[in-house]
């Protein structure tokens, strides 16, 4: 079962979004945040809307995988709209109690609530549209520049991408472990938190000691396979950009001029 | 000068206590010899530490020795500058085959060495897709590492050293963590390069069946070499092999006995047909 797990939410499938270069889909779900909070009227939005619900219709993904990163963020949504409908002052509409319901909290209870879920929505399309490999070689790349303030960009993409293919082997390995110390006698279901706490250790140690021997032997094959760092390396698979590349750029940069547009002209 | 070649090898591990005091010192490898001709198929094979992993670590420059010298393809390992250079030449697989596979996507692993080494984008293409077929792996090239057997993960890892176009590959009992189906795909595989891409092959293990093809083996024991020769004439020696605590294969064992038994058999029958063919003979004989 556990061998079978998929990192983030990749969703498989062919699109034109999923072959665009990950660099341009990073700045794209940074350019659409930004563009959410550039606007304060329902056009803005609308346009926003608009924008999201083509892009989703190219991706071929389902609407409902989108919907399912919302989950995690319904309470905090929840929170959002409840503070925001309470607490802003103004026109009274209804009044319960101590507590006013005012025309201006409605307004900005509905606006945060779509601009929070447009945000979680337009995000996901990245993650659903990106394999985590790709995502760290775009990531790699877009911060090459920080290689001049001695970041080390290349280290930390190598690191994300052996934790990548690590996180399952160590997820099996915890369940080996689990099952050899529940045959002697372990407990990790009763008891209370504390309790459980404690249980723990003996599944952590056993379980750090192993990691810690297997980075020591990745390691050394990484070094018998003449692995040096960054320096010098070609690529197996390089980004480079496409005709598709720049029109989305183009498409990307027009789209936050509108938005902009769109919230100074008309409010 | 052969491929691989040692002189007076000593290599000793120091040992300390918790406060970094040296407790002692243990001699891993002990005046090791060697002279190992390109193209050859090695077996290195000794009980649990005797010294073979040492000795394999050696040949990568991994490991440098405390004293003598060792030279892979004329370059002595212990010139920190030619250190890339060997590792190119002398290729290893190691043991566990999760904590060697470095991609997510089995293509992108046997691209990581010629990554590495600042092969061109086209020509890392073309060496990941000969060497995976070479250990007829290619239709797999697209999964991931986790979803592979043990013997399917060793013949990646296989491939994955002989994308950087090795002289030598040198296997640390690579099939010591498979089952016997695994073992036998990844000895397949290790015996085709040999044969066909003509690679030295080191192949340290503990298991007598597989070094029944090798050209010539060396047998370790306390890091010294206790025994060398070829097969037939390794296992012509029973009691030795015993003595230095390793099995014989069934069938050598077998001979063996009807040997001490009185029956007139040659030394180191490695084979059951052979053994069947020589009884027969004599059977015929008698008649």
């Amino acid at each position: 079962m556990l061998r079978d797990i998929t990192l983030g939410q990749y969703y498989q499938t062919d699109s034109i979004i999923h072959r665009l270069d990950s660099r341009v889909k990073l700045a794209g779900t940074l350019i659409y945040i930004i563009s959410l909070f550039c606007f304060n009227n329902i056009w803005g939005y609308l346009c926003a809307a608009l924008f999201l619900a083509v892009v989703i219709r190219l991706s071929k993904v389902p609407f409902k995988f989108m919907i399912k990163g919302m989950r995690s963020i319904l309470l905090l949504l929840l929170i959002t709209v409840v503070f925001n409908l309470f607490l802003t002052p103004g026109e009274t509409v209804v009044a319960v109690w101590k507590l006013k319901i005012t025309k201006e909290g409605i307004r900005t209870a509905s606006f945060m609530a779509i601009r929070l879920s447009m945000l979680i929505i337009g995000s996901s399309v990245m993650t659903l549209t990106t394999t985590p490999n790709n995502l760290t070689d775009g990531l790699e790349k877009a911060m090459r520049p920080l290689k001049i303030l001695r970041f080390p960009v290349h280290e930390i993409a190598m690191m994300m991408s052996i934790a990548l293919r690590f996180i399952p082997i160590l997820l099996e390995e915890t369940d080996k472990i689990m099952k050899a110390q529940i045959a002697r006698g372990a407990d990790f279901e009763n008891g209370n938190l504390l309790k459980r706490a404690k249980a723990l250790v003996p599944l952590l140690v056993p379980l750090f000691i192993s990691a810690f021997r297997r980075a020591n032997d990745l390691a050394m094959a990484m070094e018998a396979r003449c692995y040096r760092g960054g320096e010098g390396r070609t690529k197996m698979k390089p980004l480079i950009y496409k005709k598709r590349d720049a029109a989305a750029y183009l498409i990307l940069f027009a789209y936050l001029a509108g938005s902009i547009a769109v919230g100074r002209i008309l409010f | 000068m052969g491929i691989i070649e040692t002189d007076k090898l000593i290599f000793e591990y120091i040992r300390r206590d918790e406060d970094g005091n040296v407790e002692g010192i243990t001699r891993a490898v002990d005046e090791v010899d060697l002279d190992i001709t390109q193209g050859d198929f090695i077996a290195i094979l000794g009980h649990n530490g005797s010294g073979k992993s040492t000795l394999a670590k050696h040949m990568n420059a991994i490991l440098t020795p405390t004293e003598g010298t060792i030279w892979v393809d004329g370059r002595d390992t212990r010139k920190e500058d030619e250190v890339w250079e060997i590792r190119q030449t002398a290729g290893m697989v190691f043991q566990n085959p999760d904590n060697q596979i470095i991609g997510q996507v089995v293509e992108e692993d046997v691209g990581f060495g010629p990554e590495n080494m600042g092969v061109p984008t086209k020509e890392i293409w073309e060496r990941v897709e000969e060497s995976l077929k070479a250990v007829g792996m290619y239709e797999f090239r697209k999964y991931s590492p986790n979803k592979l057997s043990g013997g399917q993960k060793q013949r990646v890892s296989i491939a994955g050293v002989l994308a950087m176009h090795p002289k030598c590959i040198v296997l640390d009992e690579p099939t010591a963590m498979l089952d016997p189906n695994g073992r036998k795909e990844v000895i397949r595989a290790v015996r085709a390069l040999n044969d066909v891409e003509n690679v030295t092959v080191i192949l340290i293990t503990h298991y007598m069946e597989e070094i029944i093809h090798a050209d010539k083996v060396f047998v370790m024991d306390a890091g010294r070499i206790a025994m060398q020769g070829t097969p037939r004439e390794i296992f012509s020696n029973v009691e030795k092999i015993k003595e230095l605590r390793l099995d014989v294969p069934q069938v050598t064992l077998l001979a063996h006995e009807l040997q001490k038994r009185g029956i007139d058999l040659p030394d180191g029958i490695l084979g059951t047909e052979e053994l069947v063919n020589e009884i027969m003979k004599r059977s015929k004989q008698c008649q």
